[in-house]
């Protein structure tokens, strides 16, 4: 996307013109940039930038909300004495459907605390999850369906 | 101010980091030492690159600081699902907790 390239020749021109290099600086510039960029908008026709970049910084949030928030539950089973985990693995289907999907959806589910990509079936159509606190099979693949994989075929189909 | 706001990154990513550490140790097996290892592990040393940025707050330490976590991001689960993948293929044994495994007899992707 050549717009977004745009943007951070902006933001780095603003940058320099302001002559401090710091990230204040350049963040600022950045949403500067989008602002011109959004206001000169009926220029670009058929671009994707408008829609595409909120969904990005959703699927961001999302993301690190869940970082944080179930990052706790596997420090309280490191740290107190027995074991609260109810592991299993359990089988999603996918809606991803190339490499670059399957992958991002693969590696961010790996990187959501509680679940981690264990395999990829042979006809690529379902991803096997080793989730760490399973109490109900259907809910953690609704979740994981709705709330990660959605968001990641959002950003990349849209 | 900012220096209160470096400290208490940089107690907590230690935290993590710890809490990562004890998790690889404590945990029953190598699928759920996994979880410990990849995410603990990213998240406590992220706050750790963030609170060098937020205390300097220059350019080029921000940037720096922001390539470290994106090349941490993305490597930290290829291992873990490499690792996972080669345990359970090998018949690692896993924890007895498990109390559903979909994955078995059911192949994978080859290769």
């Amino acid at each position: 996307m050549p717009l977004f390239i745009l943007n951070i020749v902006f933001a780095a021109v603003f940058t320099l013109l302001t002559g401090s290099a710091r990230i204040g600086v350049f963040m600022f510039g950045c949403i500067l940039g989008y602002g011109i960029l959004w206001l000169s908008s009926p220029l670009y026709k058929d671009t994707r930038y408008f829609k595409k970049l909120p969904k990005t910084v959703n699927l961001i949030t999302y993301f690190l909300k869940e970082l944080f928030v179930s990052n706790l539950r596997v420090l309280w089973d490191v740290i107190t004495p027995g074991h609260i985990s109810r592991p299993g693995i359990i089988g999603i289907p996918l809606d991803a459907e190339t490499d670059l999907e399957i992958f991002l959806v693969a590696n961010l589910i790996s990187l959501t605390p509680g679940t981690l990509s264990v395999d990829l079936s042979e006809d690529r159509k379902t991803l096997f999850v080793h989730v760490m606190f399973l109490e109900n099979v259907a809910a953690a693949r609704a979740d994981i369906k709705n709330g990660l994989e959605k968001r990641i075929l959002e950003v990349m189909r849209s | 101010m900012i220096e209160y706001l470096t400290g208490i990154l940089l107690i907590i990513g230690s935290f993590f980091c710890l809490v990562a550490a004890l998790g690889v140790i404590r945990l029953p097996d190598s699928l759920t030492r996994m979880h410990a290892a990849t995410k603990a592990g990213s998240l406590g040393a992220g706050l750790l690159v963030i609170a060098h940025a937020v205390f300097y707050q220059e350019l080029g330490i921000s940037l720096r600081a922001v390539s470290i976590i994106a090349i941490l991001l993305f490597t930290a689960p290829v291992a873990a699902h490499l690792i996972a993948r080669t345990s359970y293929r090998s018949g690692e044994a896993i924890s007895d907790r498990t109390w559903i495994d979909e994955l078995k007899g059911n192949g994978g992707w080859p290769g």
